[in-house]
């Protein structure tokens, strides 16, 4: 079981082996930051794993469901805005849970999920097989039988590092495509063993063809395509997942570089592998209508017994469900002619004004709705103030917001912290607005982004007191050409409308909090059938049997090429070893020939070939004058590498490879030499390079060859035959 | 059943030569001492399917199958003998009987074809579905390559590395990709529009097709008449109609479904309806799902096809004698495991040996075996595994393992014929050994000489060691 091919960190492979398995406590690693900017601008504020999903902090979700799922250590893993997370997690209760132990690690230079785990492979706190997910997940799955099939599956094949949660998806395409507003998963995944053999999250909508490796189907008979599964982004990971990052530290993405990059790699052969979950829930906050579509089901008891009614965590907000989904803190103050519909949480201490109506909304602590409001499919969080006749659709309204009297939010606005909306202002669809100017440098690496806003850009800017700040002539800190938000939050409003993101506006109505509008539907729903054409277009005269296919010969040349480059290659590697140490040692070269055969996929007799017209190359640097210094040089050459080369050499057909490849350079790379063909094969015989054996069956391959083929074999006649009478008169004496 | 059916009985198929020629084509090639053909006619017979047009390729070969058909089955079936010339292909030669087809839906099948898989069954799904095209998909014969012992031949099993790459709906009815000819050494393609549209898809490695296909009879004429390229049913026109199923391009009113019924529904909802209608839960079928897309402005409602499946179950046998290692594992287990096929009755040893066949003393024949009419059999001979055909004479002490005779084959006092086919009036001298080897019609083997896995037959002069 201790058995590792990953290279790395030995001391936390020890801890592998069976019977150790057993006293290592369930560790969990909560990154406790996305890597993403999705919830920009709020996420400038405020990280993304404290903002309230149904007025509970998103990581409590996370927490409790940790917890109740046997895991007995967590290290949260803080990056950005670190210290809100520690600060909001001191003062939360997780941390003196008596069986339940929670650790922060902070970091500030990690910008991407494989740098946080390779600080955590670095600090070695993780002895055994841990869940890897991300803060902004809710679920409420079992992870026993999961954890039971990765260890049987560990037992079985050390290979298997990792175990990957898949839900079944609605059945209805068109809903499973826009639920959570994620890019389109293509899956493969073995029927017998749910090992998964391919992953493609980011399909690429040009293509409409998938292809796929034929070795897939070598193993096994048959594989299952699914697009109909989604990602639920709990991982069972054994502790070389860790040590894998830190050899590979390219891997940034967890799905995009670590999953893809084990399923390419053929070498190491690691497996990762599928458990679906059947009737429990999971799912990950990615984006606005992830967040939307998760809300409404937490609402709904979905993810039972994380609900609102139910205080799954230490200071959880008291929250009483009545008739019809309808949540209600205690001590709200409700006007009679308030009417709240289904499906709507109203916070502690919100005060909402004559003939107003919610719908379907989420709102906080302490706000402070006036009368006529119109609320529909919101998440107001805490301390908003609406003015009277406002009318807000499908929008999320963050902390301390103002909205003044009369103003309209449009579907999928977002209002970051404290922003004011100034009176009967319209507030455009899919807006989003926050007091922080949008940060001009847009870096093209999506995943350095993240990193540069939150450093960048006034990361925990002191709040400043904005409640009072509803004066007509306010004067912001910035009031420069910059600050545009005057005119469009209203006269008496204080935000900056945010350009929509890298996204674009296409694609703005797919993550955004608000229902996609139908032609939007229809549209979507034709294009993932559009592509139809494009193939049909494409392809729409297929091959028939009759004819030859182009691609067979493209096939071999990229062959030839291939072979070419490893030539390359090996030349430069023996060149640069013979240059830079006189007395370098062949072991090193062999290292690096072999581990390039290996990356090339190419057999001994290629290696052997290429070698030696690398040798022949060092042969021909070296100065001469005339033939016979050439084969003085190659001479030396031969005794000096002979050992290297024979290292290459075991058996016969590679030795005739040896010979072939120096026909061939005699005849094409390097004509000096063929005059001295005969020569040179003398002296790789006088050195047991080539054995007889070799030689003779070369030439016998050769008698039946073209007379143009035969120009060294000629030359070599008298060799030849001095060869076989030394063989003859050797039995003779038997 | 209004179903008509095209029997592709090939001609004199090179693959199996030298057992086939102009005299014996591939049709009459006997299995267990019975033609080959009559396997496929007997079981088309078994489902009630009697109209049927038998495609053979060669003048010479359309003759002498018709010949023999017009003995054979003249009051059972209702035959028309087509002849087409030689190499144009499955498709082609449809395409040169496509005239001549008139019921509703056209079952196509290969000659060459030795199943117990009811037709009937295939034609059932075909018509439930109102599919334009089933296919029947057999898992892998019963007698791997590997337990058979004998190599047969050179190069004949090294082409049959992999099976053909069938893509199937979850509910294993429907078939959503069938990769062709060279195709299948390639890396798998799959279209993400049928994968999207279905959700799931099991790509198989381990089914074999049998050319065994229903068409509808439209649909396959339509598509033979604007392809005029296509020269295979496997290779072009079945991953044609697969590829092209949900955005059909057959304009006949063979185009399935209540397709215009669906068209005036369309164009009469607006948004709202449709995505209700989107929202009620996952239609039966994907198709159906597929085909309520939107009646938008820039693309035409969705016109499909469907394309089934038939999977036969795993006790089926089923196989193609497309191979002389075939030939050999389809005589053993007709003989042998899948003995129901060959029509005879067992002996209390499972051999057959027919009371006109003469056997001398201490001759043995082992389980398994089978000894037709007329033949005669001298002392001390051994036969294992093997068939032998009619009025064969068969001297002393010979022995005869895993092999097949044809008949009037004469095979003189010790020899000894392992794992081999010898075709009828073929003369073995005393002491002959042959192991792997093929014997073509009428050739006569020297006494005393030796062949290991050689193909000998009358044109060549003898072969030189």
């Amino acid at each position: 079981m201790t058995q590792r091919k990953g290279g790395g960190g030995s001391r936390v492979s020890d801890a592998v082996s069976a019977e150790d398995m057993a006293r290592v406590p369930l560790q969990a690693v909560l990154l406790a930051d996305s890597f993403a900017q999705k919830f920009r601008p709020i996420t400038l504020e405020r990280p993304k794993v404290l903002l309230p999903l149904v007025n509970v902090p998103m990581i409590n979700y996370a927490l409790a469901w940790l917890e109740s799922a046997g895991v007995e250590e967590v290290f949260v893993f803080c990056c950005a805005h670190a210290k809100q997370v520690i600060d909001y997690l001191e003062k939360s209760q997780w941390l003196s849970q008596p069986s339940f132990s929670v650790t922060t690690i902070e970091s500030h230079d990690c910008i991407s999920a494989g740098d946080a785990l390779r600080e955590i492979y670095d600090r070695s706190v993780i002895r055994g097989d841990f869940i890897l997910m991300s803060g902004d997940t809710v679920s409420n799955m079992s992870l026993t039988q999961a954890l039971q099939e990765h260890r049987d599956r560990r037992k079985k094949d050390v290979l298997a590092v990792m175990t990957m949660v898949i839900k079944q998806s609605t059945p209805n395409s068109l809903t499973h495509h826009t639920r959570l507003g994620e890019d389109e998963l293509l899956m493969a995944i073995d029927p017998e063993t749910k090992q998964l053999l391919y992953y493609e999250d980011k399909s690429d909508d040009s293509k409409g063809i998938l292809t796929l490796d034929k070795s897939l189907l070598v193993d096994s008979t048959a594989i299952r395509m699914h697009n109909d599964k989604q990602d639920c982004y709990i991982d069972i990971c054994s502790p070389e997942v860790l040590s894998l990052f830190k050899d590979n530290f390219d891997y940034q993405h967890l799905r995009r570089h670590f999953v893809k990059g084990l399923l390419v790699d053929d070498v190491m052969g690691y497996k990762i592998f599928t458990h679906e979950i059947q009737s429990t829930y999971a799912a990950r906050v990615d984006n606005f209508r992830s967040y939307d579509t998760i809300s409404k089901d937490i609402i709904q008891r979905w993810t039972y017994p994380f609900v609102p009614d139910i205080q799954f965590f230490g200071n959880c907000p008291i929250v009483k469900l009545e008739r019809q989904g309808l949540y209600r803190a205690p001590e709200i103050i409700q006007s009679h002619s308030t009417r709240i519909h289904p499906f709507s949480l109203v916070g502690n201490a919100t005060i909402i004004g004559n003939n107003s109506t919610i719908l379907n909304s989420v709102i906080g602590h302490g706000c402070s709705i006036g009368h006529n409001v119109s609320i529909k499919g919101c998440f107001i969080w805490d301390n908003v103030t609406i003015e009277d006749d406002c009318k807000l659709d499908y929008a999320i309204v963050c902390d301390g917001a103002y909205i003044k009297a009369g103003a309209v939010l449009e579907a999928g606005v977002i209002l970051s912290f404290k922003v004011l909306v100034g009176q009967q202002v319209v507030v455009p669809a899919y807006s989003k607005v926050s007091l922080l100017p949008q940060p001009t440098k847009q870096d093209s690496d999506e995943e350095l982004e993240y990193a540069d806003g939150s450093s960048g850009i006034m990361e925990n800017q002191p709040i400043a007191s904005m409640i009072g700040v509803d004066d007509e002539d306010h004067t912001f800190d910035i009031s420069d050409a910059q600050f545009c938000g005057i005119s469009e939050v209203g006269s008496s409003g204080a935000g900056h409308i945010w350009s929509s993101c890298e996204g674009g506006l296409e694609e703005e109505w797919k993550q955004s909090i608000a229902p996609i509008p139908v032609n939007k539907l229809m549209e979507f729903s034709l294009r993932l059938h559009a592509d139809t054409e494009l193939f049909n277009q494409a392809d729409s005269i297929p091959q028939t049997s009759g004819e030859k296919h182009p691609d067979s010969e493209s096939a071999d040349s990229d062959e030839d090429d291939e072979v070419k480059d490893f030539e390359k290659e090996v030349e430069a590697t023996f060149l640069r070893a013979v240059d830079e140490v006189p007395g370098v040692d062949k072991d090193n070269i062999i290292l690096e020939v072999n581990s390039l055969r290996l990356s090339y996929n190419l057999s001994f007799a290629e290696c052997a070939g290429a070698l030696y017209h690398s040798m022949v190359q060092l042969a021909l640097r070296r100065p001469h004058s005339n033939n016979s210094e050439l084969l003085n040089n190659m001479d030396n050459v031969i005794r000096q590498w002979k050992g290297l080369l024979k290292h290459y050499l075991h058996s016969v057909d590679e030795e005739i490879e040896v010979i072939l490849k120096f026909e061939e350079i005699c005849q094409e790379s390097a004509r000096e030499f063929s005059s001295l063909f005969s020569l040179v094969l003398n002296k790789l015989y006088e050195n047991d390079v080539i054995t007889e054996d070799a030689i003779i069956s070369w030439a016998t391959e050769k008698g039946g060859a073209d007379e143009s083929d035969k120009i060294f074999v000629k030359q070599s006649e008298p060799f030849i035959q001095w060869l076989k009478e030394a063989e003859e008169e050797d039995s003779d004496e038997e | 059943m209004d179903f008509q059916v095209v029997v592709l009985a090939g001609g004199a198929s090179k693959e199996l030569s030298p057992l086939v020629s102009n005299e014996v084509p591939k049709a009459l090639l006997p299995v267990a001492n019975r033609p080959v053909l009559s396997y496929v006619l007997d079981l088309l017979e078994s489902s009630n399917l009697k109209d049927l047009i038998i495609v053979v390729e060669g003048s010479d070969a359309a003759l002498r199958v018709g010949g023999w058909i017009s003995s054979a089955y003249h009051d059972r079936l209702r035959v028309q003998v087509a002849q087409v010339p030689e190499d144009v292909g499955t498709a082609g030669a449809l395409r040169l009987v496509a005239n001549r087809l008139t019921a509703s839906d056209i079952l196509v099948v290969s000659g060459d074809l030795i199943s117990d898989v009811p037709p009937g069954a295939v034609a059932a799904i075909h018509r439930r579905h109102d599919a334009v095209v089933t296919s029947l998909l057999c898992t892998s014969p019963i007698s791997g390559p590997s337990e058979t012992g004998s190599s047969g031949g050179k190069d004949k099993m090294k082409k049959q590395g992999r099976y053909n790459i069938i893509g199937l709906d979850p509910t294993r009815q429907f078939l959503l990709l069938a990769a062709a000819g060279t195709d299948v050494e390639k890396d798998i393609r799959v279209q993400r529009s049928i994968l999207r549209a279905v959700g799931q898809m099991e790509i198989r490695a381990d089914l074999m097709d049998a050319h065994l296909y229903a068409f509808k009879r439209n649909v396959l004429q339509e598509v033979l008449d604007k392809k005029d390229t296509f020269q295979s049913i496997r290779q072009d026109v079945l991953p044609y109609l697969v590829k092209s199923q949900l955005r059909s391009e057959i304009s006949a009113n063979g185009a399935p479904l209540s397709k215009d019924g669906l068209n005036e529904n369309m164009a009469s909802q607006n948004g709202q309806a449709w995505l209700s209608q989107q929202r009620i839960g996952a239609p039966s079928c994907f198709h159906e799902a597929y085909a309520s897309v939107p009646n938008g402005s820039t693309a035409e409602p969705g016109r499909i096809h469907k394309c089934c499946a038939y999977i036969a179950s795993k006790d089926k046998y089923c196989a193609r004698l497309n191979s002389i290692q075939a030939y050999c594992d389809i005589n053993r287990d007709v003989i042998g495991e899948a003995s129901h096929l060959s029509g005879y009755s067992f002996s209390a040893q499972n051999n057959i040996i027919l009371p006109s066949a003469q056997l001398g003393s201490k001759t043995t024949v082992g389980p398994q075996c089978m000894l037709d009419e007329g033949s005669h059999l001298g002392d001390k001979c051994s036969v294992k595994r093997s068939v032998i055909g009619r009025h064969c004479r068969i001297g002393s002490n010979v022995k005869i393992v895993n092999s097949i005779v044809m008949n009037h084959v004469t095979i003189e006092d010790g020899c000894l014929v392992q794992g081999s086919i010898i075709c009828s009036n073929v003369y073995l001298q005393e002491r002959v050994v042959l192991k792997d080897c093929q014997v073509g019609a009428g050739f006569v083997v020297t006494s005393g000489s030796e062949y290991k896995a050689e193909s000998l037959s009358k044109k060549e002069k003898s072969p030189s060691h």
